[in-house]
């Protein structure tokens, strides 16, 4: 797993991926919701692929089970990812 | 033909006969085969000398680890898989009440598990391409009952179950997901059935082929059928019309 990956990155990454979705890319705010994007079930397993992908971070549905918006999801992100480096270390 | 094509019990009868047609379409194609290395080695060496690419790669899918290392194979050798055929499949006949879990076991696992597994794994990298095409080989005998045949039966019919659920999940996607209900063809899996005796049960009055099966996925997996998913196509001369 790469450690270079800034917080930006990783964030602009994760934006990135759920406009890829449907949203046009300005509504993919930090504050925006998953619901009011319309991100759903399919659209989170698909992202996880990505994260895992692009970040090595594993995520389960059980870690996205309380997020609510764009931010949440990349905290939680960024919690594992820094869990699993961590964890490496 | 972008992405190559992989086809679960590609050596003999329907899956042969489907390997050389998707290999026709422009496919390079994956032949999934568990025992027969030299029908599995015939089927490549047909589609070669068409001018075409082709691997076969030996695997029981009835293991719960043999999908995921069969795709590692297929996707490192021909590329990410863009069709996916799931035809392996087997039968252990016995009537409910005297059917033991080994033979439950052996069906449901083979014809139903490895097919979800197959699915499973496909999937993945289709929804990401935003194409794909999955078709199931599934049977008349999903739609009616079958004395003898209550594994075989319900592992069919689960698999039109699983076709129609993940069509819906995927359809957003561009994944189409659909079956073939197959009626009586004469194959590797029948051979213990007389052809004679049950053509005078089927309307058209005679038993189907290999490539007329065949055809019918090569539809379903072509971009021709860009709009069908979750359905189940019979291919039984109105057996169960």
């Amino acid at each position: 797993m790469s450690e270079t990956k800034t917080r930006e990155e990783i964030t602009e990454g994760i934006c990135d991926a759920l406009a890829s979705f449907g949203p046009d890319r300005d509504q993919v705010t930090l504050d925006a919701t998953l619901a009011d994007l319309d991100i759903d079930s399919l659209d989170l397993v698909e992202l996880a692929q990505i994260v895992d992908e692009q970040y090595g971070v594993r995520l389960e549905a059980i870690d996205l089970k309380d997020v609510e918006t764009v931010g949440q999801a990349i905290d939680v992100v960024i919690a594992k990812r820094e869990r699993t480096l961590a964890g490496q270390a | 033909m972008s992405g190559c094509a992989l086809v679960t019990g590609g050596s003999k009868g329907i899956g042969a006969a489907t390997a050389l047609s998707l290999a026709d379409l422009g496919h390079a194609v994956a032949i999934v085969y568990r025992a027969d290395a030299d029908a599995a080695a015939s089927v490549v060496a047909q589609i070669e000398a068409q001018g075409g690419t082709a691997l076969a790669v030996q695997a029981d899918l009835a293991e719960a680890a043999a999908a995921d290392r069969v795709f590692d194979v297929v996707e490192e050798q021909l590329g990410e898989v863009s069709v996916l055929v799931n035809n392996a499949g087997t039968r252990a006949d016995g009537l409910a009440m005297a059917l033991t879990d080994a033979q439950w076991e052996q069906v449901l696992n083979l014809n139903l598990a490895a097919a979800f597994r197959c699915s499973r794994r496909a999937l993945r990298r289709m929804v990401r391409a935003r194409h794909g095409r999955i078709v199931n080989v599934a049977s008349v005998i999903a739609f009616r009952g079958n004395p003898g045949q209550v594994n075989y039966a319900a592992a069919k019919a689960g698999m039109l179950a699983m076709t129609r659920t993940t069509a819906m999940e995927v359809a957003r996607r561009g994944v189409t997901v659909n079956a073939v209900a197959p009626g009586f063809i004469p194959t590797a899996l029948t051979e213990d059935v007389d052809p004679e005796m049950v053509k005078n049960f089927i309307p058209a009055r005679r038993v189907g082929t290999p490539e007329e099966v065949a055809a019918c996925i090569r539809f379903l997996a072509s971009d021709a059928a860009s709009y069908v998913t979750g359905t189940a196509l019979t291919v039984d001369g109105g057996l169960s019309a």
